[in-house]
């Protein structure tokens, strides 16, 4: 008898517990941070730095949703997770968001019921070569011998290129970046392949980096974005609009230092750019459509930085993976990088 | 004219040895030169290590200490060797070297793990070396000594400093009073570890405390009514019920009105090799009494306890570890209400308790299958109990028996801590090495890490294994 009450308890507390948990919004707000699921260390996307401070094109995202939510882009715990954790995590409830360099494709999207809500990085697989080996692309690898890192999509996509191009090679398997390294650098293989904005940095990492030329070919298409849980678009719409607010602050060359100077020249002049004083929240409050906050889009700004600012500071040519704009460049520079109109 | 008779009245001198049976030249030739097949091995052999040494030690030779990235350390090593020398760059361990061992903890917290574990020892040395008054002096000493060292080194204020360093001279007076006395330490130390590891208010770890004290008491009062075993089940429903419905309310409204504590520190921000000490640690002292249960429970009469017993222990000897970490990772959380937040860390220091618990049953079932039967038979004849005459005769003799695979299983299980990295806790060879190497001034390291942890793991187990070797020679009563 009393044993039954007790289940029963418990049962009903279950219950409980998973009504209350209406929305993740609702969620994130009510606990004041929000539960980031992040790599574990990822030169340039993601991965705390030596006083434990997370850094990174992917935490950028993450610290926005948290400003746009939260008002502060420092209430996030970023919560490492590696290749074969992250999308149950996200599933069972453990993060809110999974901001963690993660390709977006088909059977992710529908088997996995994940939704990703926008690319923060249009990504694609490349090779790297010794620049002694003679090769100016990666056509002219037959016969050669391939470091890649085992039970990855790349090693899926290396297969189909070698079979379609109808040339052969020798896969040299490895566990991690590191390790492909250690072995390309000792000449177990004669091109190592990875994302190129793996490439690049781990270039930057060799003891001669000028000996080693990356090829021109991108052999895979990786889309690397934020993804939610199926089934709860306002959490989505929250997350997409926290990135998009960052590429329309890029387009509208609106940065985290001049935010407050157009803030003030909007306010001031009713004959501002609309778009602008919508989105900073001068005209009308588009915050509320979300159920954020009408300074979201300022916070953010304000607070991390628009796109392009996120872009240079993490993994841009200024820094030491420096990577190029390329297919991130915005729409209006020739690039994939596209937010819909603020209205 | 001399005597002819000649009585010699004095030994003369004994002459040393020949030279070839003497010293190094009689080591080596029964050692290495005893024959013709031993000479081309130890040849052999001699070149195989001079062959290694020849590229280790060059490159150990080029270490460098001071710099702030790789290329710094290449160049550096280039323009004090050569070109073509490679050395390896200490710098990287010298700038993170803590967090190697503290994670991503605070850094003006650290003085908490480092007393914690200062405390850890002295609380070991009641267990280690039972009663002896020099040994717990001597180590509560070098402890208090090590943590004032450390602290400074750390950088803590004097006042955190001055109050460790009062409690430590508190142990070291007790351990030379009364050194059995310090085993309420131990018993006590689990709480206050807990405390000084995640902070909060120091009433969550007294709440927890209280619970066991009640599951004492009541057990102790029970007992003696209904017996050892239904005592134990009544007394862990009663602190179960405390530990479930009461201690948060208790605890919360104790927090309010004395709002004592230190700041909170998430799990998450633990790593590194206090996080493996906290995992290696906890399960390696949960998992010695949960083994013995498990043991006695599966040479048990009783059908239902005997088939749970090896059930239990079949299962998980059965299952890989990093099956039981995803498990704990995964499943747990799909069996919990939505967004249960339940921490990682407990839950994998759960399942590793779990884990090693079913490999001591089997160690320990060997010490009790070693025993000859006159033992027990004696242990009945003397009229004892089936409890007494496990504490008395059976176990001190079945544990001695099985220490060597005892503190191997230890050994074993410290060094599978690493494997937490797999669910994305931050051990301190796969967790804070990515960390460090994603960052793009250490990009491109890659043996430096690894023996440094390898060296720090390599003293640990094999002061476990001296320590086993030591126990072995003083518990050894026969046979001599």
């Amino acid at each position: 008898m009393k044993k039954s009450v007790f289940l029963g308890t418990v049962a009903a507390a279950t219950l409980i517990a998973g009504m209350a948990s209406a929305t993740t919004l609702e969620d994130v707000k009510a606990r004041g941070q929000l539960l980031c699921g992040s790599n574990t260390g990822l030169t340039g996307f993601g991965a705390p730095d030596a006083s434990g401070n997370w850094t990174g094109l992917d935490v950028d995202v993450c610290r926005a949703v948290a400003a746009a939510v939260l008002g502060d882009s420092t209430k996030v715990k970023f919560v490492p997770l590696t290749g074969e954790t992250r999308f149950t995590a996200l599933q069972s409830g453990e993060v809110d968001v999974l901001i963690r360099n993660s390709t977006w494709t088909y059977s992710r999207d529908t088997d996995l019921k994940l939704d990703f809500v926008a690319v923060n990085y249009y990504d694609g697989q490349g090779f790297m070569v010794k620049k002694d080996l003679g090769v100016s692309s990666a056509k002219e690898l037959d016969g050669a011998t391939v470091c890649i890192q085992s039970g990855t999509t790349t090693e899926l996509n290396l297969a189909d290129f070698f079979k379609t191009n109808k040339i052969s090679y020798t896969p040299v398997n490895v566990a991690d970046d590191a390790e492909a390294l250690r072995q390309f650098e000792a000449g177990a293989c004669d091109a190592y392949t990875t994302d190129a904005s793996g490439l690049a940095a781990s270039r930057a990492g060799l003891s001669n980096p000028q000996d080693y030329v990356i090829l021109p070919e991108i052999i895979s298409k990786e889309p690397l974005g934020p993804a939610v849980r199926h089934g709860d678009s306002a959490w989505g719409d929250v997350v997409r609009w926290s990135y998009f607010t960052m590429l329309i602050a890029e387009e509208k060359g609106i940065t985290k230092a001049n935010v407050d100077e157009i803030v003030k020249a909007a306010t001031d002049d009713t004959n501002y750019d609309p778009e602008v004083r919508r989105l900073l929240g001068v005209d009308g409050d588009m915050g509320k459509l979300m159920g954020v906050d009408a300074k979201w889009a300022y916070n953010i700004i304000k607070q991390v930085g628009n796109y392009g600012e996120s872009f240079e500071a993490n993994v841009g040519t200024n820094t030491p993976i420096g990577l190029a704009r390329g297919l991130n460049a915005l729409w209006t520079q020739g690039g994939l990088q596209y937010a819909p109109p603020l209205r | 004219m001399a005597s002819p008779l000649f009585v010699r009245n004095e030994m003369l001198p004994s002459l040393p040895p020949p030279a070839r049976e003497s010293g190094v030249v009689k080591w080596l030739r029964e050692n290495l030169f005893s024959s013709a097949l031993n000479s081309v091995l130890t040849v052999l052999a001699g070149l195989a290590v001079l062959w290694l040494a020849s590229f280790i030690l060059p490159w150990l030779a080029h270490g460098v200490w001071n710099a702030s990235s790789v290329a710094e350390c290449r160049e550096k090593v280039a323009a004090s060797f050569g070109p073509d020398a490679a050395g390896p760059c200490w710098a990287v361990i010298r700038l993170r070297w803590n967090q190697f061992l503290f994670g991503l903890y605070p850094q003006a917290e650290y003085w908490r793990p480092t007393t914690a574990a200062a405390l850890l020892m002295v609380s070991l040395s009641p267990v280690l070396y039972y009663g002896l008054r020099r040994a717990a002096l001597n180590i509560t000493v070098t402890m208090t000594v090590l943590l004032v060292l450390a602290l400074i080194g750390l950088g803590t204020d004097w006042l955190h400093i001055a109050i460790s360093v009062a409690i430590m001279l508190a142990l070291a007076a007790v351990a030379s009073v009364a050194p059995k006395r310090l085993l309420w330490l131990t018993l006590l130390f689990p709480f206050i570890a807990f405390f000084l590891i995640w902070g909060g208010p120091v009433w969550t770890a007294v709440g927890a405390l209280a619970g066991f004290v009640i599951f004492a008491g009541v057990w102790f009062l029970a007992q003696k009514s209904v017996g050892v075993v239904v005592g134990a089940g009544i007394a862990l429903v009663v602190a179960s019920l405390w530990w479930t419905s009461l201690q948060g309310t208790v605890t919360g409204a104790l927090a309010t009105a004395l709002p004592w504590g230190l700041p909170y520190v998430v799990s998450d921000n633990i790593g590194g090799f206090l996080l493996a000490f906290v995992i290696g640690i906890t399960a390696i002292s949960a998992s010695l009494p949960i083994g013995v249960l498990l043991a006695l429970g599966r040479r048990s009469d009783m059908p239902l306890i005997h088939s749970l017993s090896v059930g239990f222990i079949e299962f998980f000897r059965g299952v890989p570890l990093i099956t039981v970490l995803f498990a704990a990772n995964f499943l747990l959380l799909y069996f919990l209400p939505p967004r249960t937040n339940f921490d990682l860390i407990l839950r994998v220091i759960i399942v590793v308790i779990i884990f090693a618990s079913a490999y001591i049953a089997e160690v320990i079932r060997g010490g009790l299958a070693a025993l000859p039967r006159g033992q027990y038979e004696a242990a009945d004849a003397l009229g004892l109990d089936y409890w007494q005459a496990q504490r008395l005769i059976i176990m001190p003799q079945a544990l001695k028996i099985s220490i060597p695979g005892i503190v191997s299983s230890f050994i074993g299980l410290f060094k599978d801590t690493t494997l937490v990295a797999l669910v994305g806790l931050m051990d301190p060879l796969q967790g804070v090495t990515k960390i460090v190497r994603s960052d793009n001034a250490w990009k491109g390291i890659y043996w430096e890490p690894y023996i440094f942890v390898g060296g720090i793991f390599f003293i640990v187990c094999f002061s476990m294994s001296r320590y086993s070797m030591y126990l072995e020679r003083k518990l050894k009563t026969d046979h001599r």
